[in-house]
């Protein structure tokens, strides 16, 4: 009975670090849908956010300032997103694949000094007593503080959208930069702020990934977390707290089918790679049925691009 | 003529993105154009990283007359063919396609430029202009599984696939046939994790298999991650491609390192010479295509010794890492006492031995 309660603590560690970088870079990216603008570059800026935080944990060896190097490139990469498809008026489509393309370009280059260089990963919160808890301990005290973090920020974003007066803004200016902008609101400032915001958090995930998750860099090592995350926010219908409870259904899927598969289980591995976008597709489905849902959620402006003269 | 070194990048428009990288070397007059195509990116530390190797032998090996080039990160399917083709048209005289999956896409393109020599690693279909390749691995995973053997105390062998296709399978096979030689009561969990390389997936499916008792994990994947996973958690683990000592000094066994210089090498060779000929190579540790990384020093010195004779013997041919008598799962005698399974049956191998949990997924 004790094996079998450490095993499932074991899962369900495993499952937790496996959805928190999804649960960063979806819940970015739901912040800049909100405000009408859809970035695909969340893989690319979560390359560069890896590596940026890899390089600085080896130069400074403070784990903070990592994350914060971290957040900052992927801001900085979100920026030049910003300045092509907001102040020069790129469709945000192309824009938002090519950045995709040259995040995982720069930060091979960047990377290059790093491969094969091993760091000691986050460390794991460890309370006297309580970590030391059957299954709840260290599955609720024995975390990194990143994915304590992560539950705070899916907080905080639910109740800055829903309760307060800049969440409001944002979400008008999503719904219908026309009106936000008669309104007297700046529609570009705020798209640039939101863009950033989305960057920083998928900067924020790379270095879940290179300090935490699997604490190296190697190139493409997000290999795909950020179309996962994409897909995400459309799965949770750009609602915060099914970001969180999405990314925890993909990332126990996709651990549980390796126990699975450990304990001798015939699972369809291949079948359960392609769930989340295959839910995705559902949810894009029954929402185009159903038009009241499109227009309580979807953001309306997502993708359009603003010229403020008309 | 192009000078300097320059990198690009490409992608395709759809879920999966990809690096793509060309570089160029200086040339010189109408120098000999070797392309590669890679799956991985050469940062892999891995599969990629050891091909990568091989290519930047060649140009060392001919200088200026060579002109090597390459495409990293190409999915196997329709981009390859693409990628194959762009290099076959842009004045290359021999490709080296470095993954399975390359097997159709090079044999398609290969017809329609007759004057271009191709080198397909690891496939089985070859043309007038389309060599094959391959190390014998599992080799190595008969000296992996004597220090497996050895070492474990839980006598659970945790074993990450990539893919169900006969090189993983076989090499699966050839490590628990050594193992219970030395342990009988060792057994194998084989996780799939559907990629060659996913650093995230290969580190979950390596916690996963040390939850459920495994104490040395192997690997058929290209990343470190596993063997990270493995120090962390104080259990051994076995390298894949490269010497992958210092992503965990203390839980790395060993590695089976691949060595793909002295062969790019023979071929640019015989590409210049005019010499070159559809073949089949399937070397092994005897050709020098591969070897195994420093031992643990936490190996006792009676195992080394015993590893280290392995490695002799099946150099000089005296052992045969799939000698009978060998049993399938369901303790089903498949090869007698006196045979060895033949190179036929061990490139389309479809089955498990005896000791290995689980069914293999068709």
């Amino acid at each position: 009975m004790m094996g079998m309660i450490d095993t499932l603590a074991a899962i369900l560690v495993t499952v937790v670090t496996a959805a928190t970088p999804l649960v960063f870079a979806a819940t970015g990216e739901l912040v800049n849908e909100k405000a009408g603008v859809l970035n695909l570059g969340v893989e690319g800026m979560m390359l560069v956010g890896a590596v940026s935080g890899f390089a600085a944990a080896i130069a400074t060896g403070n784990p903070v300032i990592a994350i914060f190097v971290a957040m900052l490139a992927g801001a900085l990469m979100a920026f030049l997103f910003g300045v092509l498809t907001l102040s020069l008026m790129a469709n945000q489509v192309a824009t938002g694949l090519a950045l995709t393309m040259f995040g995982v370009g720069l930060s091979a280059l960047i990377g290059q000094d790093y491969v094969g260089t091993p760091i000691k990963g986050l460390a794991k919160l460890s309370i006297p007593v309580l970590t030391d808890l059957p299954l709840i301990g260290p599955v609720i005290f024995g975390q990194d503080f990143l994915v304590y973090l992560s539950l705070v920020l899916v907080a905080a974003v639910a109740w800055f959208l829903k309760s307060t007066r800049a969440g409001l803004i944002l979400r008008a200016t999503g719904e219908s930069h026309d009106a936000a902008h008669a309104l007297g609101y700046s529609v570009i400032g705020i798209r640039y702020l939101a863009v950033m915001f989305g960057g920083a958090m998928s900067g924020l995930a790379g270095a879940y990934l290179s300090l935490a998750y699997t604490p190296m860099w190697a190139e493409n090592m997000s290999a795909g977390r950020g179309w996962i995350a994409l897909a995400l926010v459309v799965f949770a219908t750009w609602k915060p707290g099914r970001v969180l409870v999405g990314a925890y259904l993909f990332g126990g899927v996709t651990i549980l089918q390796l126990h699975a598969q450990g304990a001798g289980f015939a699972v369809p591995s291949q079948a359960l790679s392609m769930l989340p976008y295959l839910a995705t597709i559902v949810v894009l489905v029954a929402i185009s049925r159903d038009s009241t849902r499109i227009r309580l959620n979807a953001p309306a402006c997502i993708g359009k691009v603003f010229h403020p003269e008309t | 003529m192009i000078q300097g070194v320059f990198k690009t990048l490409g992608a395709t428009v759809g879920a999966a993105a990809l690096g793509f990288a060309v570089t160029l070397g200086a040339a010189s007059a109408e120098p000999t154009k070797v392309g590669f195509v890679y799956v991985g990116p050469i940062g892999d530390h891995g599969w990629t990283y050891r091909h990568d190797k091989g290519r930047l032998a060649i140009e060392e090996a001919f200088g200026d007359k060579v002109e090597t080039s390459f495409v990293e990160s190409v999915p196997e399917g329709a981009d390859a063919e693409r990628v194959i083709r762009k290099l076959a048209s842009s004045g290359h005289d021999l490709i080296f396609t470095t993954s399975f999956g390359y097997m159709n896409p090079t044999v398609k393109v290969a017809k329609q430029f007759p004057n271009v020599k191709f080198e397909h690693a690891t496939g089985y279909k070859r043309t007038k202009n389309v060599g094959t390749y391959a190390a014998r691995f599992y080799e190595g995973r008969t000296i992996a599984g004597i220090l497996a053997g050895r070492m474990t105390k839980s006598n659970v062998i945790g074993y990450i696939g990539s893919f169900p296709i006969p090189e993983v399978v076989r090499g699966i096979n050839a490590f628990t046939l050594a193992l219970r030689k030395v342990n009988p009561e060792a057994e194998v969990k084989v996780v799939w994790v559907n990629s060659w390389y996913d650093p995230g997936k290969e580190g979950d499916a390596a916690k996963a298999l040390i939850d459920q008792g495994a104490d040395v994990i192997l690997q058929h994947t290209d990343s470190p991650a596993p063997l990270q996973v493995a120090q962390e958690r104080g259990v051994f683990a076995v390298g894949q491609a490269s010497d992958m000592t210092h992503f965990g000094p203390k839980a790395h066994l060993t590695s089976i390192v691949d060595i793909w210089d002295g062969y790019y090498i023979a071929k640019t060779k015989a590409v210049m010479e005019g010499t070159w000929s559809s073949e089949d190579t399937w070397g092994g540790l005897n050709a020098g295509m591969l070897s195994m990384a420093t031992y643990n020093e936490a190996i006792p010195a009676e195992v080394v010794a015993e590893a280290e004779a392995a490695r002799v013997a099946i150099e000089d041919g005296s052992l045969h890492p799939f000698q009978g008598p060998i049993m399938d799962q369901d303790g089903k005698e498949v090869v007698a006492a006196d045979a060895v399974v033949e190179d036929g049956v061990l490139l389309s191998m479809d089955w498990y031995v005896q000791g290995v949990q689980g069914k293999l997924p068709k």
